[in-house]
């Protein structure tokens, strides 16, 4: 089956926050289906590349397969320190936006069960 | 089986108290915890303390307590914060002197000892000592232009004013989490000197309790990033910070007060969770490093949450330390510019500017550049629409930031601004900047060895002196 090109949007959910010059950010499944995407396609790698045209800092990652979540620290992704930078996102809190951006490839039948599996939390 | 039931309070200084009320008044309580500073709100702090050596401490303390005050009394509810900030005497003694006035006199308790400002700023210490935690860099490169540094205490002296029966605690710096891991092994008697993994993993459990409340709305829905279903979150205008209940044997439960908006659910705490915690798998603080990797969040739906699975090491000998250092200055102006040929216009007049930063030999570092509306948030991750479209665009937006070691620099870019209004590209529209200037500060995160610090903790009574 040909896969599709999909942002992560569509199937995670994500926070990012400010640690000095690092920005930390947690990327989320909503289902076991959506998180074997994520860890076979959301690499340190792929998101050095991504943030790549904006800041070239080393990226480490983890997995955690217990609440279905990839966490990514990008480091000297705040030219310095909060206090120091001059974007607008001074602390990099939209960042996990931008995170979402990223492109992943996914067979249109992963993407289907990661969209139509029921999601763990209760939004009942 | 004995538990606690602890809530949040404020998640930063300048956040809203209305939230705790009814965790007060409807959430079964016992203690409100309240993080009023963020990493660099002590610099805001320096700021006060300088104006006014009585100030230096987060001021919404006050406000809030003659809100929440007679509510907690009335209650048996007892608080802790960090709002003491540079000055915990300072706020104790703003606070005792406000509720005093109403006739209130709660037992109130403050927690110093924090400042370690003399040991970063003394040029006996060896260069090795209190490097940059990131770069090893020497501190002697900021020494001069260093203007606070506090290391992150801990629970034991939080703990210690309870015991004492304070019905108020106010700290300087201590970890974000122990403002609750204090009250919680207070209350169910646990040793945060545990060496046995049981006591270890229930010190876990208590910090990651302390990490899902510290940032208040943002544990129970509030922040929540997705596309889509942040709008399945109710009511987060009246939102609920998030509740916890933990038991002696350390598992806990995550919730909120009945009848209010936002959500406690796997996605709103996990979000939390993970949020700005560097690695899962050794979340360091001063009482206990916690691992996340066994943790489990079972979702027992209507805004419960059960945490169980935290596991903990013993801490290591030495205290984080963040300090922070003047690092030059930043002026900042807003301009925007409408159609026909927005884009183009606002190209030119940034140009103008470049070209008098230059012709004036105006000292700076960087202009900073960027078009609020398309790619602030972004940057050059934001999909730009080509030139042609930009053109037809109804106004863009420009936002300009100098950086420059000079205050004089700083205070004068305003002014290189309003003749282009009549000399320059037209319809503009919304200048702002004229005067806005600040300074700006580096970060310098360290570590220093508990044995000189921790000696120097004091935890007193307000009014008993010995």
């Amino acid at each position: 089956m040909t896969s599709v090109r999909i942002p992560l949007v569509r199937m995670a959910h994500a926070r990012s926050g400010d640690k000095a010059d690092w920005v930390d950010f947690g990327l989320f499944a909503w289902n076991a289906a959506g998180y074997a995407i994520l860890e076979r396609e959301v690499t340190a790698e792929r998101v050095s590349q991504h943030f790549a045209p904006w800041l070239p800092g080393e990226v480490q990652a983890w997995a955690l397969p217990n609440i279905l979540a990839l966490k990514f620290v990008l480091k000297g992704a705040l030219q310095g320190g909060g206090a120091r930078n001059l974007r607008l996102d001074n602390l990099g809190k939209a960042m996990a936006g931008a995170l979402l951006r990223l492109e992943i490839e996914v067979t249109p039948d992963e993407l289907a069960q990661a969209l139509e599996k029921p999601r763990v939390g209760w939004w009942g | 089986m004995t538990s606690i039931r602890i809530g949040a309070g404020l998640g930063f200084y300048g956040d809203h108290w209305e939230p705790v009320v009814a965790s007060i008044e409807r959430g079964e309580v016992q203690f409100i915890a309240s993080d009023h500073l963020a990493e660099l709100t002590l610099a805001i702090l320096q700021k006060d303390r300088q104006r006014d050596p009585t100030l230096g401490y987060a001021r919404d303390v006050v406000p809030m307590l003659l809100r929440l005050w007679p509510l907690m009394q009335a209650r048996g509810v007892r608080f802790v914060c960090n709002a003491g900030g540079l000055n915990p005497q300072g706020a104790a003694q703003a606070v005792q002197a406000a509720l005093a006035a109403k006739g209130w006199q709660p037992r109130i308790a403050v927690v110093s000892g924090d400042d370690v400002l003399p040991q970063l700023q003394d040029p006996a210490m060896p260069d090795a000592a209190l490097a940059h935690l990131f770069t090893g860099e020497p501190v002697v490169a900021v020494r001069e232009r260093l203007v606070f540094g506090n290391a992150y205490l801990g629970a034991a002296p939080i703990v210690r004013a309870l015991d004492l029966g304070a019905d108020i605690v106010i700290t300087g710096r201590v970890a974000d989490a122990a403002l609750f891991l204090g009250p919680i092994a207070h209350r169910l008697g646990w040793d945060l000197n545990a060496t046995d993994a049981a006591g270890l993993d229930r010190l876990a459990q208590g910090l990651t309790v302390g990490h899902l409340l510290e940032c208040s709305g943002q544990g129970s829905g509030g922040n929540f990033g997705s596309q889509g279903t942040w709008k399945a979150i109710p009511d987060l205008a009246h939102i609920g910070f998030p509740i916890a209940e933990v038991w002696e044997d350390g598992t806990a439960l995550i919730t909120k007060a009945p009848g209010t908006g936002g959500r406690v659910n796997f996605d709103t705490v996990r979000q939390q969770l993970l949020y700005e915690v560097h690695n899962p798998h050794a979340y360091h603080s001063p009482d206990v490093v916690l691992d996340m990797g066994g943790i489990h969040l079972n979702d027992e739906g209507h805004d419960r949450v059960r945490l169980t699975g935290a596991r903990g090491t013993a801490p290591g000998e030495q205290l984080k330390v963040v300090a922070g250092f003047r690092d030059g200055f930043k002026a900042e102006v807003t301009w925007g510019f409408s159609w026909p040929d927005a884009w183009d216009k606002a190209q030119a007049a940034i140009d103008t500017i470049r070209t008098q930063l230059a012709e004036r030999r105006v000292p700076h570092e960087e202009l900073y550049v960027e078009y609020p509306g398309l790619n602030s948030a972004h940057g050059p991750l934001a999909p730009l629409p080509p030139p042609e479209q930009l053109n037809q665009m109804n106004e863009i937006w420009t936002r300009l930031v100098l950086r420059t070691q000079v205050k004089a620099a700083a205070d004068g870019f305003g002014r290189l601004f309003p003749w282009i209004g009549l000399s320059g590209p037209a319809y503009t529209c919304g200048f702002s900047g004229l005067h806005n200037t600040s300074e700006l500060l580096g970060i310098w995160p360290t570590l220093i060895p508990r044995a000189e610090v921790e000696p120097n903790v004091r935890v007193e009574l307000l009014g008993d002196e010995t």
